[in-house]
C-alpha cells in the first residue's frame, strides 16, 4: 500500500494544487467541494448532509459554504430523494445525493433502475439523468445486516448505470470528480470499513488510520481518475487477483503475508470495466483469484469469473477462484466469520497455486 | 433555462426553493411559546362508532388530560385504577432504568449500538397497555416499552443486546432490533417504515378470517416520509384495516427537524384526513392521554370501525443512538424547555396527588427497578457480551436463510468452520 503505482503519479496533474493528507471522507469532502465551487448546477441532496454534514460527516462545512438551495437535508424516503434527483437533472442540475447507508437504497430501486437508468435511451437522450448516487456500503462494523450489505451487482446488472467503488483517499477523490461529470447515472459506493484507514483484514489487530500512507496524499484542487480504468496496486507473476473496495487491502496484505507474487487488479469501477487490464495480466499469470465481500450467487464476481473465462481460456492453467462473503444476510455477532478474511483468501490463494 | 427567461426580461416572479431550518441550533436560546399547547380536558371525545370526519378537528387540537394541577381532566381521561397507573408507572420507570444502563454498558464496549427512548417512554407503555395481549404489535426501533409492558424478561433482551450464545435470535440481529411471537411483538426491521404495510396485511388477514385481533403499528414522524407510509394507509382505508398507525413525533430524525417530514404545514395526525380515516393528535407526554387515544383507537379498531391514526407530540429527550451527537445540530436547552413534561414524573405526580404515591415509594421503586436491571445484566454477561468468544455455533449463520438448508449453503458452512479451526486450532467451540 506504500508503494502507491505510478499510475498515481501519471494521472495526477500537476496543477492540482498542494498535497495534503487526508482520510476518504475528507478526500471525498474535497471533490464534491470543488465541484460545488466548479459548477453552480452541482447540488447534494441526502438525510442529515446539509447543517448536520451527514452521519459520516463526508458533507461537513458544505451547506455552510455554498447555502442551503445547493446542500439540504431531505425527507426520510430513498425514492424521493432518487426521483426528485431525477428531476433535477432533467432541469439541468447535476443532482449528487447520498443515499445514508446502502442497505437503505432499495426503496429508490424503481427510480433508479426504471427511470434513471433508462431516460437517456427512452427519450432518444432529449432528457438525461446526470446524477451520482453516493453510498456508504459493506461491512467491518458491527452493522448488522441494515448497515453492513455490498448490493453492487444489482446495480451493475441494471443496462444504463455505471459502478464506481474506490479503495484509497486518492481515487476517491479523482473518481468522484469524474463521477459527478459524467453525465449517466452512477453509483458510487464509499467502502466505509476504509473511511478512515486501510483494514487489512485482522480485525484483531489495532485499526490503522490513513495516516502515512501514500494513498491518502491527495491534492487539494481538481484532478479526476477517468472511469474504466483499474488501478495495478503491484505487479507479479504467480497470479492475478481482482479485487475493489476494502478487498483490496484485504488481500494485499494476505498476498504479502504469505509471500506470494501476485499481481493485484483494483477495479475501480465495475461498469465500465476495465477489461483490457484483466485480460493482460491473467495471459500473464494464468492463475485469477476474484475477491468481492458481496454474497457469492449472482455476485459481481460471477461475471468476472464468465468474463476471464470466456476471454483468456487458453491461458489459464487452474480453476478460477472466486472468495466472497457467504450467500446469508451479514449476521451481527459472527460478523467475522462471515467476512472474507486472509483464512478464506489463503485458502484460495494456495489452492489455485496448487492447482 | 432559467437564464433565457431571465433575458426576455418577464415580469414573471422569480421563484425560490424553500428548505426548512429548525428554530433552535446548538448554542440557541430556546422559548417554545410558539406551540400551542391548549388546556388539558378540553378537547372533545367523539363516540368510537363516529365518522372519521369527526375526529379532524382533533388533528390539530392535542389531546391532554392530565394538568398541572397533576390531576386528569375532561372526557379523555380513561378513569383507570391505582393498581393499572402504578404499573404503567413501573414499566416506563423500568423503561427508563434499562435504557441508562444498556447506554452506559454500551460505552464500556459490552455491545456495538443502543437506542434509548428518554421522553417518549408512555408512547410505547402506556399504548401497549391500552391494547389486548394478543393484539399485533409492528413496532420500530424505539419501542422496547411496549416489550417491558408485555413482561418481556431483561435477561432475554440484554442477551439480544449483546449478541451473545443465548440471544434467541441467534446474535444475527443488530441490538435492540428484538423479535417475539410469543409476545406478538413482531420482529425489528432496520429499514424505515416497512412495517406499517405489514401492519396493514396481518390486520387484513385478521379481518378476513374473523378474527378479533387488531394490529398497532409504530413509526417515527421523520420515516413517515417513506412511501410505504402512503402505501400502508392507502390499504387501510380501502379495506378498513383493523390497524393502528402511531406516529411518534419526537421532534428529530436524527439531526433532521420534523419539518423535513412536513410538520411546518400540517400536524401528522391530520394526514388521516387525507385518507378518510379517524386521526388524533395526543400529548405523548402524558400517560392518560396515550392510553385514552390508544384505546379508543383499539375499541374503534375492534368494532369494524376501522383505521386509526394517532399522532403522539413527544420530544426524543436524547441523541437518535449511541452512534449520535445531538449536540452537534440542536440546542441543548430543547430537552429542558420542552413544555410537555416528563411523562414518568408527570404520572408519578398524578399518583401522588391521587393519594396513591409518594416521593419515598418513588424514589425506591427507581432504586428496586435499577437493581432488578443490574441484575438482569450479571445474569445475561454469563451468556457472553458481544465479541468476546461466547456466540452461537458458526453453523447457525446459515440457518433460517431458508427453511431448509441447501447445497450451496451446507457448503459454505463448511467452509465457515473450516477456517474456524484454522484460525482458532484447538478452540473446542464451534
Amino acid at each position: 500500500m506504500n508503494d502507491m503505482t505510478t499510475e498515481k503519479a501519471a494521472v495526477a496533474t500537476e496543477d492540482a494544487g498542494e498535497v495534503r493528507e487526508m482520510n476518504m471522507i475528507e478526500a471525498i469532502n474535497s471533490a464534491l467541494d470543488i465541484m460545488l465551487e466548479r459548477d453552480d448546477n452541482v447540488t447534494l441532496l441526502g438525510e442529515d448532509i446539509g447543517y448536520f454534514g451527514g452521519v459520516f460527516r463526508c458533507t461537513a462545512g458544505l451547506q455552510e459554504k455554498y447555502g442551503k438551495t445547493r446542500v439540504f437535508d431531505t425527507p426520510i424516503s430513498e425514492c424521493g430523494i432518487i426521483g426528485v434527483a431525477v428531476g433535477m437533472g432533467a432541469y439541468g442540475l447535476r443532482p449528487v445525493p447520498e443515499i445514508q447507508f446502502a442497505d437503505y437504497i432499495y426503496p429508490g430501486l424503481d427510480q433508479l433502475i426504471s427511470e434513471a437508468a433508462r431516460l437517456r435511451y427512452r427519450s432518444a437522450a432529449e432528457f438525461i439523468a446526470p446524477m451520482t448516487v453516493r453510498s456508504p456500503f459493506g461491512g467491518g462494523i458491527f452493522g448488522g445486516q441494515t448497515h453492513s450489505q455490498s448490493p453492487e451487482s444489482i446495480f451493475t446488472h441494471v443496462s444504463g448505470l455505471k459502478t464506481v467503488i474506490p479503495s484509497t483517499p486518492y481515487d476517491a477523490k479523482g473518481l468522484l470528480i469524474s463521477c459527478i461529470e459524467d453525465n449517466d447515472p452512477v453509483i458510487f459506493f464509499e467502502p466505509k470499513r476504509i473511511y478512515n484507514g486501510p483494514f487489512d483484514g485482522f480485525y484483531d489487530k489495532p485499526a490503522k488510520s490513513w495516516k502515512g500512507f501514500d494513498a491518502a496524499q491527495v491534492p487539494t484542487d481538481y484532478y479526476k481518475i477517468p472511469l474504466g480504468k483499474a488501478r495495478t496496486v503491484c505487479e507479479g507473476e504467480a497470479l492475478t487477483i481482482l479485487a475493489y473496495g476494502t478487498m483490496v487491502h484485504v488481500v494485499e496484505s494476505v498476498a504479502r503475508e504469505k509471500g506470494v507474487d501476485a499481481e493485484i487488479l483494483d477495479l475501480r469501477t465495475l461498469v465500465p470495466l476495465d477489461i483490457e487490464a484483466i485480460e493482460a495480466s491473467v495471459e500473464k499469470t494464468g492463475r485469477c483469484l476474484i475477491v468481492h465481500e458481496a454474497t457469492r450467487t449472482s455476485g459481481f464476481g460471477a461475471e468476472l469469473s464468465a468474463m476471464v473465462q470466456e476471454r483468456c481460456f487458453y491461458h489459464l492453467e487452474a480453476p478460477i477462484e472466486r472468495v466472497t462473503g457467504f450467500d446469508t444476510p451479514y449476521p451481527h455477532s459472527l460478523e467475522w466469520a462471515y467476512f472474507p478474511g486472509p483464512v478464506r483468501i489463503g485458502e484460495a490463494i494456495d489452492k489455485l497455486l496448487e492447482a | 433555462m432559467a437564464d433565457k427567461r431571465d433575458e426576455k426580461g418577464t415580469n414573471r416572479p422569480k421563484l425560490a426553493l424553500h428548505v426548512p431550518e429548525p428554530k433552535y441550533r446548538p448554542g440557541d436560546k430556546v422559548d417554545y411559546s410558539h406551540l400551542d399547547i391548549p388546556e388539558p380536558g378540553k378537547q372533545p371525545r367523539p363516540d368510537e362508532a363516529c365518522a372519521a370526519k369527526e375526529t379532524y378537528p382533533l388533528c390539530d387540537d392535542l389531546i391532554r388530560v392530565l394538568g398541572d394541577d397533576n390531576k386528569a381532566h375532561g372526557p379523555w381521561d380513561p378513569r383507570l385504577d391505582a393498581d393499572t397507573l402504578r404499573q404503567m408507572l413501573r414499566e416506563m420507570a423500568l423503561v427508563r432504568a434499562f435504557d441508562n444502563r444498556m447506554y452506559r454498558a454500551q460505552r464500556q464496549g459490552k455491545t456495538s449500538f443502543y437506542m434509548k427512548c428518554t421522553g417518549e417512554e408512555a408512547t410505547s407503555v402506556c399504548a401497549t397497555h391500552a391494547l389486548a395481549s394478543d393484539d399485533m404489535i409492528f413496532p420500530s426501533y424505539r419501542q422496547q416499552g411496549c416489550l417491558i409492558a408485555r413482561g418481556y424478561e431483561l435477561t432475554e433482551m440484554i442477551n439480544q443486546i449483546y449478541s451473545n450464545k443465548a440471544d434467541k435470535l441467534k446474535g444475527r440481529q443488530l441490538p435492540i432490533m428484538y423479535c417475539s411471537k410469543r409476545l406478538n411483538f413482531f420482529s425489528i426491521s432496520g429499514n424505515l417504515a416497512t412495517q406499517l404495510p405489514q401492519a396493514t396485511g396481518f390486520a387484513m388477514a385478521s379481518a378476513s378470517k374473523g378474527d378479533s385481533r387488531i394490529a398497532a403499528t409504530w413509526v417515527g414522524e421523520g420515516s413517515t416520509a417513506e412511501g410505504d407510509f402512503h402505501s400502508a394507509l392507502t390499504f387501510a382505508t380501502v379495506y378498513n384495516a383493523p390497524v393502528i398507525f402511531n406516529v411518534i413525533n419526537n421532534q428529530w430524525a436524527i439531526s433532521s427537524f420534523s419539518g423535513f417530514a412536513g410538520s411546518e404545514r400540517a400536524t401528522f395526525a391530520a394526514r388521516a384526513i387525507g385518507y378518510g380515516m379517524a386521526g388524533l393528535r395526543v400529548d405523548g407526554n402524558d400517560p392518560l392521554a396515550v392510553f385514552a387515544a390508544e384505546r379508543w383507537a383499539a375499541d374503534r379498531a375492534r368494532a369494524n370501525g376501522g383505521p386509526t391514526l394517532i399522532e403522539h407530540f413527544t420530544y426524543r429527550a436524547e441523541g437518535h443512538s449511541t452512534s449520535d451527537d445531538p449536540s452537534a445540530y440542536r440546542s441543548a436547552e430543547e430537552r429542558d424547555e420542552w413544555p410537555l413534561g416528563d411523562p414518568v414524573m408527570r404520572l408519578a405526580r398524578h399518583l401522588i396527588e391521587l393519594g396513591e404515591w409518594s416521593d419515598e415509594q418513588q424514589e425506591e421503586m427507581d432504586a428496586e427497578l435499577d437493581t432488578k436491571v443490574r441484575t438482569a445484566m450479571k445474569e445475561a454477561e454469563k451468556n457472553g457480551i458481544l465479541g468476546h468468544g461466547l456466540h452461537h455455533p458458526f453453523h447457525t449463520m446459515f440457518e433460517d436463510v431458508f427453511e431448509e438448508l441447501p447445497w450451496h449453503l451446507e457448503e459454505q458452512a463448511e467452509q465457515a468452520i473450516r477456517e474456524r479451526k484454522i484460525k482458532f486450532p484447538g478452540d473446542p467451540a464451534e
